[in-house]
């Protein structure tokens, strides 16, 4: 499926498109289908949001996997300092990326 | 296309249309020239006497050749008018003053307003070019 | 060190205001993000993997301890506690919110300090020798011209839209430890026969995608022509550099393309027209400029004495001392290297100690080197012990400097957009592999360097042994070389052969220095028995098949 990320224009943090607003859980991500386009342009004039991009991803069992480690890395945080990322208190969280 | 001109010498516009260089030394009546970013400007360093507008285009603001090609001119003595023209943006207008431009043909229009304050970013500049402004080490050490 | 002036300090303001004003158009919705990327980059502020990032130049990677101080505090009140030094002498930060982005640059314009053309097109930050005026084996201080080239480049109208980003790099010293002949322009201060100064230019070397060494281009410029000569080499790049690729943009592509004689004829010809225009500061400028840089007051009784009974701090003093040009001092390295740590990364606290360090001990100054450490210039032998002692409380007394763990590595794709695979985990799985002290030592001199991608911001060409990791199909891969040098001997790495996974390339640099054990004769280093004995002895041992099972 497709979903959309970015980063918050103000902040720089990580965020994906939710439906109806943005998300720094990759989790609550959902599938834009053909809308993309159209949400990416909508979003973009509204300077909440910056760098927004579509990618792959998939549902899995632990939830919404980007398809690229890229953004796998973004959605969880640098894997070398776990203590920062979105899941401190699991280091092992880290394998998910690779 | 709505073009507004910044202008910032005292006399007549040139009317005449801008021929491109390749034309330019054929065309002995010719008096304005339009320097794309591959040209080389020291192709008109020879005929400097008979022109009187010098347009440079920026195709991309990002493509900086231009600026070369301006400095070469003012410093091989040329003082007719030297415009820059296309993607010209209000964030790149001091360091086209400081590289002779004396006119402006944005693609975008620019407000006087915002030119003057533009110009006025740099208290004071650390290299002496072609604008006649005093660099940081001369004010220093005045002679 | 250099002290601003009114000047000085009146632009990196007029900086500050210009950026602020910037910002408030961004986020005002009056400028898109296409036209603001180019100005935020013009000030350091990337957007990275996580947040923004913002690159801080810190000149020819000389520090007060007020600066550094500075530094930390940043880290503290803007981010989340630390810093990362780059391999430019640079520190970057790496959780940046844009809205405080111009509170930091007011922060940093308060101690001296900006982060202007730290990324874009333009003149980047000029790097130096961090012994500059401290090494015994300096011929000339390049301090003081690298101060004129600061502010020289520093808003160069012509050349602030280069075809492509262009890097500085002058030492005074027969070595060169800033990988000089790696740089767009390496200028060497040299003296000839009749012991006048002048200034000889390597251009059109670098790294990245085609790693290049610079050929000499000048000979042997007089100081006071300089920078005249950079306008002149600059400005045929800037015409006639190649601007329909960006992978082809470099100067040592057109370099390369034309050929050194002819780049050499052309900035010729331009440099005798710039001559006649009078662009060049004067002489009393960098007699000004070198007042700044006189020696500090050394205490000349300073005795050699140092009483080495503590084995610990006996072997950080081989390891990371340097011989200093005066007796009874030395130069401290600092090594940012620990043990499965990030090559780099610096607290907030271990940052405002090495300030407090250098004020208490190093006539108030610090270095960044390019391979990521920090380097206290000015250190009397009788302080030493107390210095080490304060390090190693602090967790900076790693003893590995030049050894095999003193590893560089970029940000990888933990935190670079541009990344390819992550370089820090390596680091940190080479260092916890050799972590034992005297296995690194008995391996000698061993320069590894690792980048993330093609950009090669973690040197890794110039590597005795070099990793750069690469997508293969979304999966990590390291290819590995080795042969890189930098210095007097520079030279570019060669690939081993087929790529490794991440534990596969720790094994395989294992296997490597194996091989360099059983063949190395007296003396040699690594560099030396692989220059020696070639590539294929390496080869075997690392892509033999393992025979128990298939």
């Amino acid at each position: 499926m497709k979903i959309i990320t970015g980063n918050d224009l103000r902040t720089g943090d990580v965020i994906w498109w939710t439906g109806k607003g943005w998300s720094r859980f990759v989790n609550d991500a959902v599938a834009v289908g053909d809308d993309a386009e159209a949400i990416i342009a909508q979003q973009n004039a509204t300077q909440v949001v910056t760098d927004t991009h579509v990618i792959d991803a998939e549902t899995t069992a632990d939830g919404v996997r980007p398809a690229h480690i890229k953004e796998r890395v973004r959605a969880l945080g640098p894997t070398v300092r776990m203590d920062l990322s979105l899941k401190p208190g699991d280091p092992a969280a880290a394998k998910w990326v690779i | 296309m709505v073009e507004q001109t910044l202008r910032y010498r005292n006399d007549e516009p040139v009317s005449d249309p801008a021929v491109p260089v390749e034309a330019f030394a054929d065309q002995s009546n010719a008096t304005a020239v339009r320097i794309e970013p591959g040209e080389d400007a020291r192709a008109l360093l020879p005929h400097l006497d008979r022109l009187a507008l010098v347009e440079v285009n920026f195709p991309a603001y990002g493509d900086g050749r231009g600026y070369s090609a301006a400095r070469i001119l003012r410093e091989h003595g040329y003082a007719g008018e030297l415009r820059a023209v296309g993607d010209v943006l209000v964030d790149q207008l001091s360091h086209m003053r400081r590289c002779g431009f004396d006119s402006f043909a944005p693609q975008q229009p620019i407000t006087a307003e915002a030119a003057e304050k533009a110009f006025a970013t740099w208290p004071d500049v650390y290299q002496k070019t072609v604008d006649g402004r005093p660099a940081i080490w001369a004010k220093r050490h005045p002679a | 060190m250099y002290q601003y002036d009114n000047y000085d300090q009146s632009m990196v303001d007029a900086r500050v205001a210009e950026f602020r004003d910037q910002v408030q158009r961004r986020l005002a919705g009056e400028l898109t993000e296409d036209q603001f990327k180019p100005l935020r980059l013009k000030n350091g502020l990337y957007l990275q993997l996580h947040a923004y990032m913002l690159r801080v130049a810190v000149p020819y990677g000389t520090l007060s301890s007020r600066q550094m101080r500075m530094l930390g505090d940043i880290a503290d009140k803007y981010d989340r506690g630390y810093g990362h030094f780059t391999t430019r002498q640079n520190i970057q930060y790496n959780w940046i919110k844009l809205e405080d982005a111009p509170d930091i640059l007011a922060d940093l314009a308060s101690v001296e300090m900006h982060a202007i053309q730290t990324s874009g097109n333009c003149i980047r930050n000029t790097t130096s020798d961090q012994f500059a005026g401290a090494a015994a084996d300096e011929l000339v201080d390049p301090r003081p011209y690298a101060e004129l080239l600061r502010q020289w480049s520093t808003f160069h109208p012509e050349f602030d839209y280069l075809p492509r980003k262009f890097k500085i790099a002058i030492i005074g010293s027969e070595t060169d430890r800033a990988a000089m002949k790696l740089h767009d322009i390496g200028i060497q201060m040299v003296k000839n026969d009749a012991g006048e100064i002048g200034c000889k230019f390597f251009i059109g070397g670098g790294m990245g995608r085609t790693p290049m060494i610079a050929p000499v281009i000048g000979d042997f410029v007089p100081p006071l022509q300089m920078i005249s000569y950079l306008e002149a080499a600059l400005r045929v790049y800037n015409r006639y550099g190649r601007r329909d690729n960006k992978y082809k943009a470099r100067i040592k592509i057109l370099v390369h393309e034309i050929g050194a004689d002819e780049y050499r004829r052309q900035v010729e010809e331009e440099f005798a027209h710039i001559l006649t225009l009078g662009l060049e500061p004067p002489a009393a400028e960098l007699e000004r400029i070198k007042g700044f840089f006189e020696q500090p007051g050394f205490d000349t009784n300073a005795s050699d004495d140092l009483d080495l009974s503590d084995p610990d701090f006996a072997l950080w003093v081989d390891q990371n001392t340097h011989a200093h040009k005066r007796a009874g001092y030395t130069i401290v390295n600092i090594s940012l290297k620990p043990i499965g740590g990030i090559p780099g990364d610096a607290t907030a606290d271990q940052i405002r100690l090495m300030a407090d360090l250098a004020l208490d001990y190093s006539f108030d100054e610090l270095r960044v080197t390019h391979a990521q450490n920090i380097v206290l210039p000015h250190v009397k032998k009788a302080d030493l012990y107390t210095i080490w002692q304060k390090l190693d409380e602090a967790g900076l007394a790693n003893a590995n400097l030049d050894l095999i763990s003193d590893i560089i590595a970029c940000p990888g794709l933990d935190y670079c957009a541009l990344a390819n695979a992550r370089s820090i985990p390596v680091a940190q799985k080479i260092s916890e592999r050799f972590a034992d002290l005297g296995r690194q030592r008995e391996l000698g001199e061993l320069k590894l360097k690792i980048s993330g991608c093609i950009n090669a911001c973690g040197h890794h060409h110039a590597g005795h042994i070099g990793i750069l990791g690469v997508d293969r199909k979304g999966v990590e891969n390291y290819q590995l070389s080795f042969g890189g040098s930098e210095g007097a001997d520079t030279s570019l790495g060669t690939i081993t052969g087929p790529g490794f996974n991440e534990d596969g390339v720790v094994d395989a640099v294992e296997k490597a220095t194996d091989v360099y054990l059983a063949q190395r004769t007296e003396g040699e280093r690594f560099l030396d028995t692989y220059r020696r004995i070639g590539m294929a002895p390496f080869k075997e041992a690392i892509y033999a098949k393992e025979t128990a099972n298939g």
